[in-house]
């Protein structure tokens, strides 16, 4: 039995504990904001807050959350209203949207430990995030939006 | 991508309405019923009539209304990233006169016999559809001014229609669109010649940069509902083990390992196709379990004996060795014009590259993934599909339905690129369900399936052969292309390239040159050819760009300039006359090709980059223009060539001219996509095969642009769009064909090293 925390909800496990939490999230508890891109860490398109920090759910078993806070795309923000999330849609930067809660996801853990990130800084923390559309240039200039709007 | 090309015994013209039509809300009116469907009369059928099922126009089928005001806008174009769900909603509601805050969008199911053609490829969804979705939000607001003029008992006239309410003026009056939902709805639908369309100076959504995405909140809140994200109670999930070559199959199999992972419920056997198999499953092992991680593990413990069948043998270099010595030999002629060998003959000097474009994978960021479930002998389907009226008639036709007992619905697709077009991955669920008894079934693919099991961009080998006079000016100009074509799909190998594939842009080069000839050698499919973001146009503008720069150092003469001169003086091309029966379906005459076009987006894109600046040296520009989709782009591009040959594009200008547009920053959103893709294409990505097999299994071998090595300044030059009675152009494929080649020849000015093969990889390291 597996204890997890998702979004704030204390959830029980009994199944396979080396699952990736990316099956866990998306077939059994229908959190399907989280995204299957390619299964071997390749893609960033099943990123996820595990304590805090940007994990690609596709290779972390649910046996390594077990206790520690699990944050999707779901659950950034009670309202839906991040800063992130509010630059993405402010400088429309999805196309097909796919690839954007694990874009999210990354880009709202660089600004919490990197509040004014240089371009170094996102092609760092944004490199592991493939976007098939080409929406590069927006999520870079969504970023500075986001850090500028975070600043006091 | 893609034109349909006829399927030997399809069943495209067979559709028929389906019976249970989604049913409306209460207090939700459909704004009647009854235009007569489009039949035009001439017998070769251009643009949205020439497609399967055509085009309707009536606003009962697209637009409802509620009570409480809110419009709903039926969209029956796949939303794959291009906009088109926010785009044809901004032409509904702009001649609607409504209030684009109450506006919204669904989706509609597959259905062309209700909807018109659906199929969202061949960069036609605005193109086809923006005047029939003028005239159905026309007539929509239409009938909300007579329900109101009758309400009050004055003149239809005196009434007039403005953000969401219908004022009579003269006494002050008004009434909101909910308050006449229900009159208005009970009015037959004005006759089409008495739709009085708004002037474009009036438009207040079309052409303006002023509107959000309607997914955004979904997007990047998660609640996006793509293929692979669908669920119904009682789901299972399965994944397929399928011939590694294609036309291969199971030798035999042992899935008693299988059977014991925890989770998984049953082991399907997919029956072989015949080949060539269209849209059909190549067939395999289908591994069906309580969720995704089971049937993996269940998938990863089958024991299969593959058989491997004839394509066993197809490897990508001795493959391109074979297409190198076809294009090496006079070939079938697409293209004559004058008397290329006497001119070749008399030349002062000739000129000759050999150009190599490799296989490519669409690889969406969502693989193919598809829910099925059979209920009562009706089946019903939540699929990423671009193409949901195939996709529902391949659907019956593989589970021996009537096509009206299976419905089809569409769901948002994480990119498409033309890999969705082809339904063989929700016919493979539905083989699933039937064999479960119609419980529901979600089948998905793997990366490492998309990348093995494609449908791929083809391969090719485009030589080129030009005779210059001893001013440098070229008078003879020769092209062969060998590479195999989509058409083996649908038909025992044809070998040569179909005229869609010739159109783009090999037997319609635009360029000023007395004596051409294009021909097209075979080249046999040894796997699936398919559409890929621009098909054909991206070897063949890679091969006539790259070449452009190369005549122009043979002449001594400056790239931009020299393009310029072979497009020459500004005129209209019937394409017709240059052996282009197809014109991307479109009118000739309506269509025809505007040299004056092509020659100012190079313009436009040379002066945005500063054409001609001086720049540190290992870097260089290079520039590239190429007509397809029936719009001109023009990409120029600056590169950095850096210590062991380690390339970055730090800018790159592009310019389109598309005609009219309707939602300015979706084109320019399409222009970024097309720069990193084709970014992708000129420096990193190949499918390569080897025994048949595809040599790349994920995103650590086949590799896209990422952010860190994307073009990092790209500007997007918009052309005046003109006049709204222009016919539109295409905008989500045409940006793609002139970037890799402005690549190239930006790395050659950079480096003085010409690039014949792509992707450029590691070539400029040594």
């Amino acid at each position: 039995m597996t204890t997890l925390v998702v979004n704030g909800t204390e959830r029980r496990y009994d199944g396979d504990p080396e699952m990736p939490l990316l099956w866990y999230l998306r077939d059994e508890l229908g959190l399907t904001g989280t995204k299957f891109g390619c299964g071997v860490a390749a893609c960033g398109a099943c990123t996820i807050h595990l304590d805090g920090m940007a994990v690609r759910a596709c290779q972390t078993p649910i046996s390594a959350a077990a206790g520690l806070p699990v944050t999707t795309i779901e659950g950034l923000s009670p309202d839906g209203n991040h800063p992130v999330q509010a630059a993405w849609r402010d400088l429309n930067v999805s196309q097909c949207g796919y690839c954007q809660p694990g874009q999210i996801m990354q880009a709202s853990a660089l600004l919490k430990e990197t509040p004014n990130p240089s371009d170094d800084d996102i092609d760092g923390a944004m490199s592991g995030n493939l976007c098939r559309c080409g929406t590069y240039p927006r999520i870079r200039a969504a970023i500075k939006q986001a850090a500028g709007g975070a600043r006091p | 991508m893609t034109e349909h090309v006829p399927n030997p015994g399809g069943t495209l013209a067979n559709v028929s309405r389906r019976s249970l039509l989604q049913g409306m809300g209460a207090g939700v009116f459909v704004l009647a019923a009854g235009l007569p469907v489009a039949t035009p009369a001439q017998d070769k059928k251009f643009g949205a009539d020439g497609m399967p099922n055509g085009w309707r126009d009536d606003p009962a089928i697209f637009i409802s209304l509620a009570e409480d005001g809110t419009v709903t806008v039926t969209c029956h174009r796949s939303e794959m990233g291009q906009g088109v769900r926010t785009s044809l909603a901004m032409v509904v509601a702009d001649e609607l006169e409504a209030d684009w805050a109450r506006m919204r969008v669904a989706q509609a199911w597959a259905d062309e016999d209700r909807f018109g053609n659906q199929d969202t490829d061949g960069s036609r969804s605005l193109r086809h559809w923006f005047m029939p979705m003028r005239r159905a939000g026309a007539a929509a607001r239409m009938m909300l001014e007579q329900a109101a003029a009758a309400q009050w008992g004055v003149a239809v006239a005196e009434v007039r229609a403005g953000n969401h309410v219908v004022v009579h003026a003269a006494s002050g009056r008004s009434l909101s669109y909910g308050a006449l939902a229900k009159a208005a709805s009970a009015l037959p639908v004005p006759d089409r010649s008495s739709v009085r369309l708004k002037p474009a100076s009036a438009f207040r959504y079309i052409g303006k940069d002023s509107i959000g995405l309607v997914d955004n909140r979904d997007i990047t809140t998660g609640k996006a509902v793509y293929g692979i994200d669908a669920r119904v109670d009682g789901m299972l999930f399965a994944v397929v083990a399928r011939p590694p070559v294609y036309g291969g199959k199971v030798a035999s199999h042992d899935a008693s390992e299988t059977l014991k992972v925890p989770g998984v419920v049953k082991v399907v056997a997919i029956d072989p196709p015949t080949i060539p198999s269209e849209f059909e499953p190549v067939g395999g092992i289908a591994v069906i379990a309580r969720n995704s991680w089971a049937a993996i593990k269940g998938r990863e413990a089958l024991k299969v004996t593959w058989e491997d069948g004839p394509n066993a043998v197809y490897s990508s270099d001795s493959y391109r060795a074979r297409l190198s010595e076809a294009a090496s030999k006079p070939a079938k002629i697409v293209r004559n014009d004058g008397d290329v060998d006497r001119a070749m003959a008399a030349a002062a000097k000739r000129v000759t590259a050999e150009y190599y474009i490799p296989h490519l994978a669409q690889s969406p960021m969502e693989p193919p993934a598809a829910l099925v479930r059979i209920v009562n002998g009706e089946a019903e389907a939540w699929a990423c599909s671009q193409a949901p009226q195939v996709t529902r008639e391949r659907l019956a036709k593989r589970l021996s339905l009537p096509v009206e007992k299976v419905k089809v619905n569409v769901t948002l697709l994480g990119g498409g690129f033309g890999r969705k077009s082809k339904p063989d991955f929700v016919v493979e669920a539905g083989i699933c369900s039937q064999a479960m008894d119609g419980a529901p079934v979600r089948l998905m693919w793997t990366r490492e399936d998309d990348l093995h099991h494609g449908y791929y961009h083809t391969v090719s080998v485009e030589r080129l052969e030009a005779g210059l006079d001893s001013s440098g000016k070229v008078t003879a100009w020769l092209h062969r292309s060998a590479a195999p074509t989509i058409g083996s799909i649908f038909a025992p190998d044809p070998k040569h390239e179909l005229p869609f594939e010739l159109g783009m842009g090999l037997v319609n080069l635009p360029f000023d040159i007395p004596n051409i000839r294009a021909e097209n050698p075979e080249a046999p499919a040894h796997v699936r050819i398919g559409w890929y973001r621009a098909v054909s146009n991206i070897p063949h503008a890679f091969a006539v760009q790259s070449f452009v720069a190369e005549l122009a150092h043979a002449a001594g003469r400056d790239p931009k300039d020299y393009l310029l001169e072979l497009i020459g003086p500004a005129r209209l091309i019937d394409p017709t006359k240059v052996g282009d029966s197809w014109n991307h379906g479109e009118d000739p005459q309506r269509y025809p090709i505007d040299t004056g076009r092509l020659r100012r987006v190079v313009e436009a894109a040379a002066q945005g980059i500063g054409w001609g600046r001086s720049l540190p040296k290992g870097s260089g520009l290079g520039i590239a223009g190429h007509y397809s989709f029936v719009s001109y782009i023009a990409a120029a591009v600056e590169v950095a060539v850096g210590e062991r040959g380690r390339l970055s594009i730090p800018r790159v200008d592009i310019a389109i001219d598309c005609g009219p547009m309707v939602n300015p920053d979706r084109v320019r959103s399409q222009m970024e996509g097309a720069v990193i893709m084709g970014a992708g294409i000129a420096t990193s990505a190949e499918i390569s095969f080897r025994n048949g097999r595809a040599e790349q299994d994920n995103f650590d071998t086949y590799e896209l642009t990422r952010i860190d090595s994307a073009p990092r300044d790209i500007r997007v030059h918009l052309l005046p769009a003109g006049d709204y009675d222009r016919p539109l152009g295409g905008v989500g494929e045409p940006g793609l064909p002139p970037v890799a080649p402005a690549i190239a020849n930006a790395v050659f000015a950079a480096t003085g090293k010409r690039i014949r093969q792509l992707p450029i990889r590691d070539q400029l390291s040594t």
